[in-house]
Protein backbone atom coordinates (compact mmCIF):
# COMPACT_ATOMS: atom_id res chain seq x y z
CA UNK A 1 0.00 0.00 0.00
CA UNK A 2 1.16 3.49 -0.79
CA UNK A 3 2.41 5.25 2.35
CA UNK A 4 0.10 8.18 1.73
CA UNK A 5 -2.91 5.84 1.94
CA UNK A 6 -2.00 4.39 5.33
CA UNK A 7 -4.29 5.91 7.89
CA UNK A 8 -2.37 6.00 11.14
CA UNK A 9 -4.58 8.54 12.87
CA UNK A 10 -6.61 7.78 16.01
CA UNK A 11 -10.32 7.12 15.47
CA UNK A 12 -11.13 9.28 18.52
CA UNK A 13 -10.19 12.91 18.89
CA UNK A 14 -7.56 13.76 21.47
CA UNK A 15 -10.19 15.71 23.43
CA UNK A 16 -12.42 12.62 23.52
CA UNK A 17 -9.53 10.50 24.75
CA UNK A 18 -8.90 12.96 27.58
CA UNK A 19 -12.58 12.83 28.55
CA UNK A 20 -12.49 9.04 28.32
CA UNK A 21 -9.51 8.98 30.68
CA UNK A 22 -11.50 11.06 33.19
CA UNK A 23 -14.43 8.62 32.92
CA UNK A 24 -12.15 5.63 33.61
CA UNK A 25 -10.81 7.51 36.62
CA UNK A 26 -14.37 8.28 37.84
CA UNK A 27 -15.42 4.65 37.43
CA UNK A 28 -12.52 3.45 39.55
CA UNK A 29 -13.20 6.18 42.12
CA UNK A 30 -16.82 5.02 42.36
CA UNK A 31 -15.63 1.62 43.58
CA UNK A 32 -12.74 2.79 45.78
CA UNK A 33 -15.16 4.87 47.85
CA UNK A 34 -17.30 1.73 48.29
CA UNK A 35 -14.44 -0.54 49.30
CA UNK A 36 -14.63 -2.59 46.14
CA UNK A 37 -11.13 -3.33 44.87
CA UNK A 38 -9.82 -3.87 41.37
CA UNK A 39 -8.66 -7.23 40.10
CA UNK A 40 -6.94 -7.61 36.75
CA UNK A 41 -7.74 -11.21 35.91
CA UNK A 42 -5.97 -12.85 32.96
CA UNK A 43 -7.07 -12.41 29.39
CA UNK A 44 -5.82 -15.85 28.38
CA UNK A 45 -7.49 -19.01 29.55
CA UNK A 46 -7.44 -22.67 28.53
CA UNK A 47 -11.24 -22.78 28.73
CA UNK A 48 -13.98 -20.44 27.65
CA UNK A 49 -17.69 -19.76 27.71
CA UNK A 50 -19.78 -22.37 25.92
CA UNK A 51 -22.55 -19.80 25.35
CA UNK A 52 -23.87 -20.33 21.84
CA UNK A 53 -23.97 -16.61 21.11
CA UNK A 54 -20.48 -15.73 22.30
CA UNK A 55 -17.49 -16.57 20.12
CA UNK A 56 -14.04 -16.45 21.70
CA UNK A 57 -10.88 -15.37 19.94
CA UNK A 58 -8.26 -18.08 19.97
CA UNK A 59 -4.52 -17.89 20.26
CA UNK A 60 -1.75 -20.46 20.51
CA UNK A 61 0.97 -20.49 23.13
CA UNK A 62 4.52 -21.77 22.70
CA UNK A 63 6.62 -22.19 25.83
CA UNK A 64 9.92 -23.85 24.93
CA UNK A 65 10.21 -27.22 26.64
CA UNK A 66 6.66 -26.95 28.05
CA UNK A 67 3.93 -26.47 25.50
CA UNK A 68 3.79 -26.25 21.76
CA UNK A 69 0.93 -24.53 19.89
CA UNK A 70 -1.42 -24.91 22.81
CA UNK A 71 -4.86 -23.38 22.42
CA UNK A 72 -5.76 -20.46 24.66
CA UNK A 73 -8.91 -18.38 24.50
CA UNK A 74 -9.09 -14.62 25.00
CA UNK A 75 -11.78 -14.02 27.60
CA UNK A 76 -15.19 -12.75 26.50
CA UNK A 77 -15.71 -11.50 30.04
CA UNK A 78 -13.75 -11.93 33.29
CA UNK A 79 -16.72 -13.74 34.87
CA UNK A 80 -15.19 -17.18 35.51
CA UNK A 81 -11.91 -15.90 36.91
CA UNK A 82 -13.74 -13.41 39.12
CA UNK A 83 -16.05 -16.13 40.40
CA UNK A 84 -13.00 -18.23 41.30
CA UNK A 85 -11.68 -15.26 43.24
CA UNK A 86 -15.04 -14.89 44.99
CA UNK A 87 -14.97 -18.58 45.90
CA UNK A 88 -11.45 -18.05 47.25
CA UNK A 89 -12.76 -15.31 49.55
CA UNK A 90 -11.92 -12.15 47.61
CA UNK A 91 -14.94 -10.17 48.78
CA UNK A 92 -16.29 -7.32 46.60
CA UNK A 93 -14.24 -6.92 43.41
CA UNK A 94 -14.31 -5.16 40.05
CA UNK A 95 -12.54 -5.59 36.72
CA UNK A 96 -12.03 -2.75 34.29
CA UNK A 97 -10.27 -3.81 31.13
CA UNK A 98 -10.34 -5.36 27.69
CA UNK A 99 -12.42 -8.33 26.63
CA UNK A 100 -12.74 -9.89 23.18
CA UNK A 101 -15.53 -11.28 21.06
CA UNK A 102 -15.03 -12.74 17.64
CA UNK A 103 -18.27 -11.33 16.34
CA UNK A 104 -19.37 -8.35 14.34
CA UNK A 105 -18.34 -4.82 13.70
CA UNK A 106 -20.89 -2.04 13.88
CA UNK A 107 -21.49 1.37 15.37
CA UNK A 108 -22.02 -0.32 18.74
CA UNK A 109 -19.75 -3.36 18.50
CA UNK A 110 -16.00 -3.87 18.36
CA UNK A 111 -14.23 -7.23 18.62
CA UNK A 112 -12.02 -5.75 21.35
CA UNK A 113 -13.79 -3.61 23.92
CA UNK A 114 -13.57 -2.37 27.48
CA UNK A 115 -15.73 -4.02 30.09
CA UNK A 116 -16.47 -3.09 33.65
CA UNK A 117 -17.62 -6.08 35.67
CA UNK A 118 -18.24 -6.16 39.40
CA UNK A 119 -19.56 -8.47 42.11
CA UNK A 120 -21.18 -7.52 45.38
CA UNK A 121 -21.52 -9.97 48.26
CA UNK A 122 -24.96 -10.17 49.84
CA UNK A 123 -26.49 -7.87 47.22
CA UNK A 124 -29.90 -8.77 45.89
CA UNK A 125 -30.66 -8.23 42.22
CA UNK A 126 -32.56 -5.10 43.27
CA UNK A 127 -29.56 -3.75 45.24
CA UNK A 128 -27.24 -4.25 42.30
CA UNK A 129 -29.69 -2.78 39.81
CA UNK A 130 -29.82 0.37 41.93
CA UNK A 131 -26.05 0.54 42.23
CA UNK A 132 -25.66 0.09 38.47
CA UNK A 133 -28.05 2.98 37.81
CA UNK A 134 -26.11 5.11 40.32
CA UNK A 135 -22.85 4.36 38.57
CA UNK A 136 -24.32 5.25 35.19
CA UNK A 137 -25.67 8.51 36.62
CA UNK A 138 -22.21 9.28 37.99
CA UNK A 139 -20.94 9.29 34.40
CA UNK A 140 -23.82 10.58 32.26
CA UNK A 141 -25.44 12.83 34.85
CA UNK A 142 -28.64 12.64 36.86
CA UNK A 143 -31.65 11.37 34.96
CA UNK A 144 -34.87 9.41 35.40
CA UNK A 145 -34.56 5.74 36.34
CA UNK A 146 -37.18 3.23 35.20
CA UNK A 147 -37.35 -0.26 36.67
CA UNK A 148 -39.77 -2.62 34.97
CA UNK A 149 -40.01 -6.34 34.56
CA UNK A 150 -39.44 -8.01 31.21
CA UNK A 151 -43.13 -8.86 31.11
CA UNK A 152 -44.13 -5.27 31.86
CA UNK A 153 -41.75 -4.00 29.15
CA UNK A 154 -43.64 -6.09 26.59
CA UNK A 155 -46.91 -4.64 27.83
CA UNK A 156 -45.72 -1.02 27.93
CA UNK A 157 -43.71 -0.92 24.73
CA UNK A 158 -45.20 -3.65 22.53
CA UNK A 159 -48.75 -3.97 23.93
CA UNK A 160 -48.32 -7.69 24.50
CA UNK A 161 -50.16 -8.58 27.67
CA UNK A 162 -48.26 -11.61 28.89
CA UNK A 163 -45.21 -12.44 26.86
CA UNK A 164 -44.58 -15.64 28.83
CA UNK A 165 -47.81 -17.16 27.53
CA UNK A 166 -48.19 -15.21 24.25
CA UNK A 167 -48.02 -17.14 20.98
CA UNK A 168 -45.56 -16.82 18.13
CA UNK A 169 -48.42 -15.37 16.09
CA UNK A 170 -48.96 -12.55 18.61
CA UNK A 171 -45.28 -11.64 18.30
CA UNK A 172 -45.42 -11.72 14.49
CA UNK A 173 -48.50 -9.47 14.48
CA UNK A 174 -46.72 -7.05 16.80
CA UNK A 175 -43.73 -6.88 14.42
CA UNK A 176 -46.04 -6.24 11.49
CA UNK A 177 -47.90 -3.52 13.36
CA UNK A 178 -44.61 -1.75 14.01
CA UNK A 179 -43.60 -2.01 10.34
CA UNK A 180 -40.53 -4.05 11.09
CA UNK A 181 -38.89 -5.22 7.86
CA UNK A 182 -39.94 -8.72 6.89
CA UNK A 183 -38.06 -11.42 8.73
CA UNK A 184 -36.63 -14.18 6.59
CA UNK A 185 -36.11 -17.82 7.53
CA UNK A 186 -37.60 -17.90 11.00
CA UNK A 187 -39.97 -20.79 11.66
CA UNK A 188 -43.52 -19.51 12.19
CA UNK A 189 -43.76 -21.62 15.35
CA UNK A 190 -40.41 -20.54 16.80
CA UNK A 191 -41.88 -18.39 19.54
CA UNK A 192 -38.56 -17.78 21.32
CA UNK A 193 -37.07 -16.19 18.22
CA UNK A 194 -40.15 -14.09 17.45
CA UNK A 195 -40.16 -12.96 21.07
CA UNK A 196 -36.48 -12.00 20.78
CA UNK A 197 -37.25 -10.02 17.63
CA UNK A 198 -40.05 -8.10 19.35
CA UNK A 199 -37.59 -7.22 22.09
CA UNK A 200 -34.70 -6.15 19.85
CA UNK A 201 -36.70 -4.55 17.03
CA UNK A 202 -39.69 -3.04 18.82
CA UNK A 203 -38.90 -2.61 22.52
CA UNK A 204 -35.16 -1.93 22.68
CA UNK A 205 -35.18 1.16 20.46
CA UNK A 206 -37.81 2.71 22.79
CA UNK A 207 -35.90 2.00 26.00
CA UNK A 208 -33.92 4.69 27.77
CA UNK A 209 -35.74 7.70 26.32
CA UNK A 210 -37.98 10.28 27.94
CA UNK A 211 -38.88 13.94 27.46
CA UNK A 212 -35.34 14.91 28.48
CA UNK A 213 -34.10 12.40 25.87
CA UNK A 214 -32.28 10.42 28.53
CA UNK A 215 -33.51 7.74 30.88
CA UNK A 216 -31.97 4.69 32.54
CA UNK A 217 -34.25 1.73 31.80
CA UNK A 218 -33.65 -1.36 33.93
CA UNK A 219 -35.45 -4.47 32.73
CA UNK A 220 -35.53 -7.37 35.20
CA UNK A 221 -36.91 -10.89 35.53
CA UNK A 222 -35.89 -12.24 32.16
CA UNK A 223 -37.49 -15.52 31.08
CA UNK A 224 -35.93 -18.59 32.71
CA UNK A 225 -34.78 -19.78 29.27
CA UNK A 226 -32.51 -16.69 29.13
CA UNK A 227 -31.14 -17.26 32.62
CA UNK A 228 -27.52 -17.72 31.46
CA UNK A 229 -25.79 -17.97 34.86
CA UNK A 230 -28.50 -16.21 36.88
CA UNK A 231 -30.59 -17.84 39.58
CA UNK A 232 -34.15 -18.82 38.80
CA UNK A 233 -36.52 -16.73 40.87
CA UNK A 234 -37.76 -18.45 44.00
CA UNK A 235 -41.15 -16.74 43.65
CA UNK A 236 -41.67 -17.49 39.97
CA UNK A 237 -40.00 -20.42 38.20
CA UNK A 238 -40.76 -18.81 34.83
CA UNK A 239 -38.26 -16.03 35.35
CA UNK A 240 -34.57 -15.63 36.10
CA UNK A 241 -33.02 -13.07 38.39
CA UNK A 242 -31.36 -11.20 35.59
CA UNK A 243 -31.49 -7.55 34.59
CA UNK A 244 -30.31 -5.45 31.71
CA UNK A 245 -29.89 -1.70 31.50
CA UNK A 246 -30.63 0.45 28.45
CA UNK A 247 -29.99 4.13 27.84
CA UNK A 248 -31.10 5.78 24.60
CA UNK A 249 -31.83 2.38 23.08
CA UNK A 250 -28.32 1.16 23.79
CA UNK A 251 -27.82 -1.96 25.89
CA UNK A 252 -25.32 -1.03 28.57
CA UNK A 253 -25.27 -3.64 31.30
CA UNK A 254 -26.31 -7.17 32.11
CA UNK A 255 -26.52 -8.39 35.70
CA UNK A 256 -27.41 -11.56 37.61
CA UNK A 257 -28.20 -12.69 41.06
CA UNK A 258 -25.49 -15.30 40.68
CA UNK A 259 -26.20 -18.98 40.44
CA UNK A 260 -24.36 -20.93 43.16
CA UNK A 261 -25.08 -24.61 42.55
CA UNK A 262 -22.19 -26.23 40.61
CA UNK A 263 -24.53 -28.97 39.35
CA UNK A 264 -26.74 -26.40 37.63
CA UNK A 265 -23.65 -24.68 36.20
CA UNK A 266 -22.64 -27.99 34.64
CA UNK A 267 -26.16 -28.63 33.36
CA UNK A 268 -26.33 -25.24 31.66
CA UNK A 269 -22.80 -25.57 30.22
CA UNK A 270 -23.62 -28.99 28.83
CA UNK A 271 -26.85 -27.74 27.33
CA UNK A 272 -24.89 -24.89 25.71
CA UNK A 273 -22.39 -27.37 24.31
CA UNK A 274 -25.25 -29.37 22.82
CA UNK A 275 -26.60 -26.24 21.15
CA UNK A 276 -23.12 -25.40 19.84
CA UNK A 277 -22.85 -28.84 18.33
CA UNK A 278 -26.26 -28.50 16.64
CA UNK A 279 -25.30 -25.21 15.03
CA UNK A 280 -21.71 -26.09 14.08
CA UNK A 281 -20.21 -23.53 16.42
CA UNK A 282 -17.28 -25.66 17.50
CA UNK A 283 -16.54 -27.17 20.87
CA UNK A 284 -15.09 -25.25 23.77
CA UNK A 285 -13.55 -26.69 26.92
CA UNK A 286 -15.67 -26.31 30.07
CA UNK A 287 -13.90 -24.39 32.84
CA UNK A 288 -13.21 -27.24 35.28
CA UNK A 289 -11.39 -24.90 37.64
CA UNK A 290 -14.57 -22.86 38.02
CA UNK A 291 -16.62 -25.99 38.70
CA UNK A 292 -14.02 -27.12 41.27
CA UNK A 293 -14.11 -23.73 43.00
CA UNK A 294 -17.92 -23.83 43.15
CA UNK A 295 -17.86 -27.39 44.52
CA UNK A 296 -15.08 -26.98 47.06
CA UNK A 297 -15.40 -23.54 48.63
CA UNK A 298 -18.61 -22.44 46.97
CA UNK A 299 -19.67 -19.08 45.60
CA UNK A 300 -20.91 -16.73 48.31
CA UNK A 301 -24.38 -15.26 47.81
CA UNK A 302 -23.72 -12.34 45.47
CA UNK A 303 -24.89 -10.39 42.48
CA UNK A 304 -22.69 -9.38 39.58
CA UNK A 305 -22.99 -7.17 36.54
CA UNK A 306 -21.00 -6.44 33.36
CA UNK A 307 -21.15 -3.06 31.68
CA UNK A 308 -19.88 -1.93 28.29
CA UNK A 309 -17.59 0.98 29.04
CA UNK A 310 -17.14 2.17 25.46
CA UNK A 311 -20.90 2.49 25.11
CA UNK A 312 -21.07 4.37 28.39
CA UNK A 313 -18.45 6.78 27.05
CA UNK A 314 -20.47 7.04 23.81
CA UNK A 315 -23.51 8.07 25.84
CA UNK A 316 -21.60 10.46 28.08
CA UNK A 317 -20.01 12.19 25.10
CA UNK A 318 -23.01 11.73 22.76
CA UNK A 319 -21.03 9.89 20.09
CA UNK A 320 -23.07 7.83 17.63
CA UNK A 321 -20.24 5.52 16.64
CA UNK A 322 -18.18 3.46 19.04
CA UNK A 323 -15.10 4.15 16.88
CA UNK A 324 -15.20 7.76 17.96
CA UNK A 325 -14.47 6.86 21.60
CA UNK A 326 -11.63 4.39 20.92
CA UNK A 327 -8.02 5.39 20.34
CA UNK A 328 -7.70 2.95 17.45
CA UNK A 329 -10.85 1.10 16.52
CA UNK A 330 -10.91 -1.96 14.31
CA UNK A 331 -12.02 -0.68 10.93
CA UNK A 332 -13.94 -2.37 8.15
CA UNK A 333 -11.41 -3.65 5.63
CA UNK B 1 -26.39 -22.81 -7.79
CA UNK B 2 -23.90 -20.79 -5.78
CA UNK B 3 -25.08 -19.57 -2.40
CA UNK B 4 -24.01 -16.95 0.09
CA UNK B 5 -24.12 -17.23 3.85
CA UNK B 6 -25.27 -14.15 5.78
CA UNK B 7 -21.69 -13.89 7.06
CA UNK B 8 -20.65 -13.03 3.49
CA UNK B 9 -23.20 -10.20 3.16
CA UNK B 10 -21.73 -6.86 2.18
CA UNK B 11 -22.80 -3.96 0.07
CA UNK B 12 -22.85 -4.72 -3.63
CA UNK B 13 -23.46 -8.45 -3.18
CA UNK B 14 -25.98 -9.77 -5.71
CA UNK B 15 -28.45 -12.40 -4.59
CA UNK B 16 -31.89 -13.78 -5.40
CA UNK B 17 -34.87 -12.85 -3.30
CA UNK B 18 -38.35 -14.09 -4.23
CA UNK B 19 -36.88 -15.13 -7.56
CA UNK B 20 -35.59 -11.67 -8.41
CA UNK B 21 -32.02 -10.40 -8.51
CA UNK B 22 -31.18 -7.95 -5.76
CA UNK B 23 -28.14 -5.99 -4.72
CA UNK B 24 -27.25 -5.29 -1.08
CA UNK B 25 -27.09 -1.60 -0.23
CA UNK B 26 -26.38 -1.94 3.44
CA UNK B 27 -25.90 -4.85 5.83
CA UNK B 28 -25.89 -4.53 9.60
CA UNK B 29 -25.47 -7.54 11.79
CA UNK B 30 -27.22 -7.49 15.12
CA UNK B 31 -25.92 -9.87 17.75
CA UNK B 32 -27.67 -9.25 21.03
CA UNK B 33 -25.08 -11.41 22.84
CA UNK B 34 -27.88 -13.34 24.48
CA UNK B 35 -29.78 -14.64 21.52
CA UNK B 36 -29.85 -15.47 17.85
CA UNK B 37 -27.94 -13.01 15.68
CA UNK B 38 -29.70 -11.36 12.75
CA UNK B 39 -28.69 -9.34 9.72
CA UNK B 40 -30.65 -6.21 8.93
CA UNK B 41 -30.32 -5.89 5.20
CA UNK B 42 -31.31 -3.06 2.91
CA UNK B 43 -31.25 -4.07 -0.74
CA UNK B 44 -32.39 -2.97 -4.16
CA UNK B 45 -34.45 -5.16 -6.43
CA UNK B 46 -32.49 -4.79 -9.66
CA UNK B 47 -35.54 -5.40 -11.84
CA UNK B 48 -38.00 -3.00 -10.24
CA UNK B 49 -35.41 -0.68 -8.69
CA UNK B 50 -37.35 -0.79 -5.41
CA UNK B 51 -35.41 -0.56 -2.17
CA UNK B 52 -36.49 -3.15 0.40
CA UNK B 53 -35.48 -4.12 3.90
CA UNK B 54 -35.46 -7.56 5.39
CA UNK B 55 -34.15 -9.17 8.52
CA UNK B 56 -32.25 -12.40 7.94
CA UNK B 57 -31.50 -14.95 10.60
CA UNK B 58 -27.71 -15.17 10.72
CA UNK B 59 -26.37 -18.35 9.21
CA UNK B 60 -29.11 -18.44 6.55
CA UNK B 61 -28.09 -18.96 2.97
CA UNK B 62 -29.33 -17.11 -0.08
CA UNK B 63 -28.86 -17.99 -3.73
CA UNK B 64 -26.33 -15.96 -5.64
CA UNK B 65 -27.68 -13.99 -8.59
CA UNK B 66 -25.71 -14.15 -11.81
CA UNK B 67 -25.69 -10.41 -12.30
CA UNK B 68 -23.06 -8.28 -14.00
CA UNK B 69 -22.75 -4.78 -15.33
CA UNK B 70 -21.36 -4.19 -18.76
CA UNK B 71 -21.00 -1.32 -21.24
CA UNK B 72 -22.95 -1.86 -24.44
CA UNK B 73 -23.67 0.27 -27.46
CA UNK B 74 -27.32 1.16 -28.12
CA UNK B 75 -28.28 0.21 -31.68
CA UNK B 76 -32.00 0.78 -32.27
CA UNK B 77 -35.49 -0.01 -31.07
CA UNK B 78 -37.99 -2.02 -33.05
CA UNK B 79 -40.84 -0.90 -30.83
CA UNK B 80 -40.91 -4.14 -28.81
CA UNK B 81 -37.25 -4.43 -27.91
CA UNK B 82 -34.28 -2.15 -27.50
CA UNK B 83 -31.17 -3.63 -29.09
CA UNK B 84 -27.65 -3.30 -27.71
CA UNK B 85 -24.28 -4.60 -28.83
CA UNK B 86 -21.03 -5.50 -27.15
CA UNK B 87 -18.47 -3.46 -29.09
CA UNK B 88 -15.69 -6.01 -28.76
CA UNK B 89 -17.53 -9.32 -29.25
CA UNK B 90 -20.34 -7.87 -31.43
CA UNK B 91 -22.72 -9.98 -29.38
CA UNK B 92 -26.20 -8.47 -29.37
CA UNK B 93 -28.65 -8.18 -26.51
CA UNK B 94 -32.29 -7.16 -26.51
CA UNK B 95 -33.84 -5.31 -23.61
CA UNK B 96 -37.54 -5.30 -22.83
CA UNK B 97 -39.64 -2.20 -22.24
CA UNK B 98 -39.46 -2.97 -18.51
CA UNK B 99 -35.66 -2.92 -18.56
CA UNK B 100 -35.51 0.48 -20.28
CA UNK B 101 -38.51 1.95 -18.46
CA UNK B 102 -37.87 5.59 -17.61
CA UNK B 103 -34.66 5.88 -19.59
CA UNK B 104 -35.80 5.12 -23.13
CA UNK B 105 -36.03 8.84 -23.86
CA UNK B 106 -32.29 9.18 -23.16
CA UNK B 107 -31.18 6.38 -25.46
CA UNK B 108 -29.28 7.78 -28.40
CA UNK B 109 -28.23 5.45 -31.16
CA UNK B 110 -24.54 4.52 -31.01
CA UNK B 111 -24.20 5.82 -27.44
CA UNK B 112 -22.65 3.49 -24.88
CA UNK B 113 -24.85 2.61 -21.89
CA UNK B 114 -24.24 0.60 -18.77
CA UNK B 115 -26.43 -2.48 -18.83
CA UNK B 116 -27.12 -4.82 -15.92
CA UNK B 117 -27.34 -8.39 -17.17
CA UNK B 118 -29.06 -11.10 -15.19
CA UNK B 119 -28.49 -14.59 -16.55
CA UNK B 120 -27.19 -12.75 -19.60
CA UNK B 121 -30.43 -10.78 -20.14
CA UNK B 122 -30.59 -7.00 -19.74
CA UNK B 123 -32.67 -6.06 -16.71
CA UNK B 124 -31.75 -2.41 -16.41
CA UNK B 125 -30.14 0.21 -18.56
CA UNK B 126 -28.25 3.27 -17.42
CA UNK B 127 -27.58 5.84 -20.16
CA UNK B 128 -24.46 8.02 -20.15
CA UNK B 129 -24.74 10.82 -17.60
CA UNK B 130 -24.77 13.43 -20.37
CA UNK B 131 -26.22 13.05 -23.82
CA UNK B 132 -26.42 15.35 -26.82
CA UNK B 133 -29.87 15.60 -28.41
CA UNK B 134 -31.45 17.68 -31.12
CA UNK B 135 -34.40 19.91 -30.30
CA UNK B 136 -37.36 18.66 -32.34
CA UNK B 137 -39.89 21.17 -31.19
CA UNK B 138 -40.08 24.30 -29.05
CA UNK B 139 -41.72 27.73 -29.13
CA UNK B 140 -39.89 30.22 -31.33
CA UNK B 141 -36.92 31.67 -29.56
CA UNK B 142 -36.51 35.18 -28.27
CA UNK B 143 -33.36 36.36 -30.00
CA UNK B 144 -30.95 38.18 -27.79
CA UNK B 145 -32.13 36.60 -24.57
CA UNK B 146 -28.84 35.01 -23.57
CA UNK B 147 -29.24 35.51 -19.87
CA UNK B 148 -31.32 32.38 -19.69
CA UNK B 149 -33.92 33.96 -17.48
CA UNK B 150 -37.08 31.92 -17.38
CA UNK B 151 -37.40 29.01 -19.76
CA UNK B 152 -39.68 27.01 -21.97
CA UNK B 153 -40.28 23.33 -22.64
CA UNK B 154 -38.53 21.71 -25.58
CA UNK B 155 -39.25 18.31 -27.08
CA UNK B 156 -36.10 16.48 -28.09
CA UNK B 157 -35.49 13.99 -30.89
CA UNK B 158 -36.09 11.04 -28.58
CA UNK B 159 -39.31 12.46 -27.18
CA UNK B 160 -37.76 13.71 -23.94
CA UNK B 161 -39.14 17.05 -22.77
CA UNK B 162 -36.78 19.40 -20.93
CA UNK B 163 -36.89 22.99 -19.78
CA UNK B 164 -34.54 25.03 -21.96
CA UNK B 165 -33.58 28.72 -22.01
CA UNK B 166 -35.66 30.98 -24.26
CA UNK B 167 -32.91 31.40 -26.89
CA UNK B 168 -32.88 27.72 -27.89
CA UNK B 169 -34.42 27.05 -31.31
CA UNK B 170 -35.61 24.02 -33.25
CA UNK B 171 -32.78 22.00 -34.82
CA UNK B 172 -30.19 23.01 -32.23
CA UNK B 173 -28.25 20.34 -30.34
CA UNK B 174 -28.20 20.55 -26.60
CA UNK B 175 -26.50 18.67 -23.76
CA UNK B 176 -28.76 17.17 -21.08
CA UNK B 177 -28.15 15.49 -17.75
CA UNK B 178 -29.94 12.14 -17.95
CA UNK B 179 -30.07 11.69 -14.17
CA UNK B 180 -31.85 14.96 -13.39
CA UNK B 181 -33.47 15.40 -16.81
CA UNK B 182 -32.11 18.94 -16.97
CA UNK B 183 -30.67 21.08 -19.73
CA UNK B 184 -26.95 21.75 -19.26
CA UNK B 185 -25.83 23.78 -22.28
CA UNK B 186 -25.80 24.08 -26.02
CA UNK B 187 -23.70 21.44 -27.72
CA UNK B 188 -20.70 22.90 -29.57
Amino acid sequence: MQNSLINWRPTASILTLKKRSKILQDLRAFFYTRDVYEVDTPILSTSSTPDLHLQSLKTYLNLPGLVKNTLYYCHTSPEYAMKRLLCAGSGDIFYLGKVFRDEDLSSRHQPEFTMLEWYRLGFSLQNLMEETAELIQAIIGKCEIEQISYQQAFLNYAKIKNIHTASAQTCIECLNKHNIPEVVAVDLEDKDLWEQLVFTEVIEPQLGWNKEQKKISCIFNYPAKNAALAQISVDNPLVAERFEVFVQGLELANGYHELQDPKIYLQRFEKDLELRKESDKGKVAIDRQLIQALEKDGLPDCSGVALGVDRLVQLALQQKDIQAVLAFAVMKP
Amino acid sequence: MATYNTAEFKSGLKFLQDGQPCSIINNESVSPGKGQAFNRVKFRNLVTGKVLEKTFKSGEKVDAADVMETDLQYLYSDGDFWHFMDESSFEQYQATATAVAGVEKWLVEQNVCTITLWNNNPISVKPAKQVVLEVADTDPGLKGDTAGTGGKPATLATGAVVQVPLFITIGEKIICNTETGEYISRAK
